[in-house]
C-alpha cells in the first residue's frame, strides 16, 4: 500500500511538524518514507510544499508524480489550490479555512472557499477556531493531521498519537494533551464531514 | 542502527562515522544542514569535531585542506556558488593532493529555489580533474560520506560530493554503518607537496594527469557505477543521480532499457562503451547541465544519443518523475489545472524585520538624489527588491555590493550606496571596502546588521561585535561609522545620516543594527528553557 502527500503551507506555519509527526507514526509501522521539504529563501512567507510518500515498498522518487497524489493537506485554503495538478482522480483534499494574507492581491476569501466546495472530495475545515477551543492556537497543525488520518490510510491513529508524543515530550505533558486532544477533535470533525 | 535523515544530514552522517576529524563551512541553501548536524551531534561534540561557521566558502576550503595536511580527514561544504568563492584553492588543492582524506561536498540548486544560477559542480569537479561522487538517495549520500574518505586517501586527492536540492532536503531511512577512528596526526611523507612553486607544481600536476586512468578504472569498479539489463535494446539509459529515481518511478515493474546508473565520475568507461554496443539509442538523464551527454557526443554529432543537450530534454530546470515519463512517451495523468484566482506567494521580509526600517529610509532619501544607485548583496534584504520597496538595483554576488557602488561611483554615479549584511560584509566585503578607502570613493555603505546570517535559518555571524572596528581598521574615517537602531521612531533620524552621509563625498558606513527577529524569538525561547 502506497500514500502518497502534498503538505501545503506558507513559510513559517509549520508544516514540517505535520510531516515529522506522519514520519515518526510511518516508522513505527515499518513503512518506507521519503519527504521532500522546502528549505530556503521560500520559508520566508513564500508558498512551501512538502512532499510526503509512504510505502510498504521501495519508493523511488522523491518527488510525488502529477496526478498521482492521494492528498494534499494544506494549513492554508488558496495553497490547497495551487497544487490539484498532484492530485490523483480519486484523491482527498484536507484543507485550513483561516487565510494567511501576507500577499496584497490575495483573492477574495469567499471565492477560495467556493472554489474549494466545487470540488469532490473536500474536508473544509476551521482548524484555528477548534484548536482556539481546545486551548491552545498553536496546536491547529495537530487539528489538521487529526482531520487528514482517516485518508491515511497505512498509518493507525494510534501510531500517529505515539509520534505526537515523541515530537512533543521534551516540552512537557500539558502539550502533549492538548497536541492528542487536537488530533482527536481534527478526526471527529472529517468523520462527521464525510458521514 | 537506523536513522531519518535529510540527504545532506546523510553525508554529514557518513562522514562522522567515516572517520572525520573536521568540518568547514559557510552557510548556504541547501547545504547548511550538514554542517548544522556535525554541530549538534553528540558523538561529534564528545570528540570535539570540528564545525565552527568559516568566514566564508574560501577560507573554510583552505582550513579543510590544512586539515588534511596534518594527516586527518577533514570534509568542507558550500552550495555551488560557494564553490566559486573557493575556486582558488579548489583548483590547486587537486594539484597539491591530500595527506588525510579531504570531501569538497558541494549542493547545487537546479531551478534556483534560493540561488543567483544554477551552475553544475560537476564541471568543476571535471576542471579539477578529481572523482565526484553524486548519490541517488539518501543511502548512497551516507556511503559516500563515509567511504570518500577512503577514496581520497586512495589517490592521495581531494574527493567532491555532488548534491542537488532534491535529495539534500529530503528524508528518508538510512542504515548507519559501524563508526571508524579519526586518522592520527601525520606530516605528508613528501614535505614538498604542499609546495606550488612552478618546479614542484608541474610535477604534483604530472601526477594528477598520470591519476586520471585510475580514476576511471576506480569508477568502473564502484560499488556507485550500477549496469541493469534490459530486454529493449532499442534505448540504453545513463541516469545519473537522482535522476534514477525519477525514470524507475515510470516503470514500477522495472525498466524495459538497459539502464547504467552513474554514481562516480569520471564516467566508468567500460560500462558507457557496453551500453552503447548493445543498444541503438542513449538517452542521458542528468540534473544541472548536460555533461555527460556533452563528453559522449561526438562533435560532429553522429551518435545517437540524447538529453538535455540536444532538447529531448529541458536544458534548464529541475527534473521530475513527469519530465522524463514524457520524454520516454509514456502516459502522464495531471489533476486540474491551478485555478486562476491563485495567486504567486513570493518570500518577503519578516514582519518587524529591521530591513523594513532601513529600505523605508533609503527610499525616501534616494528619491531626493534619483534613482539606480543603490547595489546589494545576498541576503534577506535581497527581498528588498521585491514589493513594497524595490529598492535595490543589483544582487551578483556576495560582497560584489560594495566593489560594483565603488565602480558606479567611478564612473561618475555619485553618490552610489551599498546594502549589505552584516555576515556578507565579513563574507567577501571587507576587501571591496578597502579598495573604497584606499581611494576615498564617494560611496555610502549601509551594513543592515542583524547579528545573524538569517536567510540560511540564523546561523552565528562571523560579524557580531566587530563591525566598527573592522570598519575603522579598514581605513573608514570614524567621524563616518555610524550606529543606529533601525526602528520607527528613529526614521527621520536614519534618513538625515543617510542624507548627511551620501553628500559626504569619500567612503562612510552606517551600521543599522537590530537583531533578526527570527533570531530573537529562538533566543528568548533557549533562554526560557534553560531558566525553566
Amino acid at each position: 500500500m502506497k500514500t502518497d502527500i502534498i503538505l501545503a503551507g506558507v513559510g513559517g506555519q509549520g508544516i514540517l511538524s505535520i510531516a515529522t509527526a506522519i514520519g515518526v507514526a510511518a516508522l513505527k509501522n515499518g513503512l518506507h518514507v521519503k519527504q521532500a521539504e522546502t528549505h530556503g529563501m521560500s520559508q520566508r512567507g513564500g508558498a512551501v510544499v512538502s512532499h510526503m510518500r509512504i510505502s510498504d515498498k521501495a519508493i523511488f522518487s522523491d518527488l510525488i508524480p502529477e496526478g498521482k497524489a492521494d492528498l494534499i493537506l494544506s494549513i492554508e485554503p488558496m495553497e490547497a489550490l495551487r497544487y490539484l495538478p498532484y492530485l490523483s482522480e480519486t484523491g482527498y483534499i484536507v484543507t485550513n479555512t483561516t487565510p494567511f494574507k501576507n500577499i496584497n492581491n490575495y483573492p477574495e476569501l469567499e471565492a477560495v472557499l467556493n472554489k474549494l466546495g466545487s470540488l469532490k472530495r473536500v474536508v473544509a475545515i476551521d482548524a484555528d477556531g477548534i484548536a482556539e477551543k481546545i486551548g491552545s492556537k498553536l496546536s491547529s497543525n495537530m487539528v489538521m493531521l487529526g482531520a487528514a488520518s482517516p485518508f491515511i490510510e497505512s498509518i493507525e491513529l494510534s501510531s500517529l498519537e505515539q509520534g505526537i508524543i515523541e515530537l512533543f515530550t521534551s516540552k512537557g505533558q500539558k502539550v502533549v494533551d492538548v497536541n492528542l486532544s487536537a488530533l482527536r477533535s481534527g478526526k471527529e470533525f472529517a468523520e462527521k464531514t464525510l458521514n | 542502527m537506523q536513522k531519518v535523515l535529510l540527504g545532506v544530514e546523510a553525508i554529514a552522517q557518513g562522514a562522522i562515522d567515516g572517520g572525520m576529524s573536521g568540518v568547514y563551512a559557510y552557510p548556504g541553501t541547501p547545504s547548511t544542514e550538514i554542517t548544522e548536524y556535525i554541530q549538534h551531534n553528540k558523538y561529534a561534540q564528545e570528540k570535539k569535531l570540528h564545525s565552527m561557521w568559516s568566514a566564508n566558502e574560501k577560507t573554510a576550503m583552505e582550513s579543510a585542506l590544512g586539515m588534511a595536511y596534518a594527516g586527518k580527514r577533514s570534509m568542507v561544504c558550500m552550495k555551488h556558488v560557494g564553490l566559486n568563492v573557493a575556486a582558488d584553492c579548489f583548483m590547486n588543492a587537486a594539484i597539491t593532493g591530500v595527506n588525510g582524506g579531504m570531501l569538497v561536498t558541494v549542493a547545487d540548486d537546479p531551478s534556483m529555489h534560493s540561488s543567483q544560477n544554477e551552475q553544475d559542480s560537476r564541471f568543476f569537479g571535471k576542471f579539477a580533474q578529481i572523482p565526484v561522487l553524486e548519490p541517488s538517495n539518501q543511502q548512497e549520500a551516507y556511503n559516500m560520506g563515509y567511504y570518500g574518505f577512503q577514496l581520497s586517501e586512495k589517490f592521495g586527492i581531494p574527493v567532491m560530493i555532488r548534491i542537488t536540492t532534491r535529495l539534500a532536503h529530503s528524508r528518508s531511512i538510512v542504515e548507519l554503518k559501524e563508526v571508524i577512528k579519526e586518522n592520527d596526526l601525520k606530516l605528508p611523507s613528501d614535505p614538498t607537496q604542499f609546495i606550488l612553486l612552478p618546479s614542484i607544481a608541474r610535477k604534483q600536476y604530472k601526477k594528477l594527469l598520470a591519476n586520471q586512468v585510475n580514476f576511471e578504472k576506480d569508477s568502473e569498479e564502484s560499488q556507485f557505477n550500477e549496469y541493469f539489463d534490459g530486454a529493449d535494446k532499442s534505448k540504453g539509459i545513463i541516469a545519473c543521480g537522482i535522476t534514477y529515481n525519477y525514470l524507475m518511478e515510470n516503470y514500477p515493474n522495472g525498466c524495459p532499457f538497459p539502464v547504467l546508473r552513474v554514481g562516480q565520475y569520471p564516467l566508468p568507461r567500460k560500462q558507457i562503451i557496453q551500453l552503447t554496443n548493445e543498444t541503438d539509442s542513449i538517452l542521458v538523464l542528468e540534473e544541472g547541465f548536460p555533461i555527460v551527454e556533452e563528453s559522449i557526443k561526438g562533435y560532429l554529432e553522429k551518435e545517437n544519443v540524447s538529453g538535455r543537450l540536444d532538447g529531448t530534454l529541458p536544458r534548464d530546470g529541475e527534473l521530475n518523475p513527469d519530465i522524463i515519463g514524457k520524454c520516454l512517451g509514456l502516459k502522464v495523468q495531471k489533476g486540474d489545472d491551478i485555478p486562476e484566482l491563485v495567486e504567486n506567494r513570493p518570500p518577503a521580509l519578516c514582519i518587524g524585520c529591521s530591513h523594513h526600517d532601513v529600505y523605508k529610509a533609503l527610499n525616501e532619501v534616494v528619491a531626493e538624489f534619483g534613482q539606480g544607485r543603490v547595489f546589494s548583496d545576498i541576503g534577506c534584504y535581497t527581498l528588498g527588491a521585491l514589493e513594497p520597496y524595490k529598492s535595490i538595483n543589483s544582487c551578483v554576488d556576495m560582497g560584489a555590493s560594495i566593489t560594483m557602488a565603488k565602480g558606479a561611483a567611478d564612473a561618475g554615479l555619485i553618490p552610489a550606496v551599498s546594502v549589505i549584511g552584516d555576515s556578507t560584509f565579513t563574507h567577501s566585503g571587507m576587501t571591496g571596502l578597502l579598495d573604497a578607502v584606499i581611494e576615498k570613493t564617494p560611496i555610502t555603505v549601509i551594513i543592515s546588521d542583524n547579528e545573524s546570517t538569517s536567510m540560511t535559518g540564523g546561523q552565528e555571524s562571523s560579524a557580531v561585535g566587530k563591525l566598527e572596528d573592522i570598519c575603522k581598521g579598514i581605513g573608514v574615517d570614524p567621524n563616518h561609522i555610524h550606529v543606529i537602531i533601525p526602528v520607527p521612531k528613529n526614521h527621520e533620524e536614519l534618513k538625515n545620516l543617510i542624507r548627511d552621509e551620501m553628500n559626504y563625498n569619500g567612503v562612510s558606513v552606517i551600521i543599522p543594527r537590530r537583531v533578526c527577529v527570527q533570531k530573537n524569538r529562538r533566543d528568548i525561547k533557549i533562554r526560557k528553557a534553560q531558566n525553566a
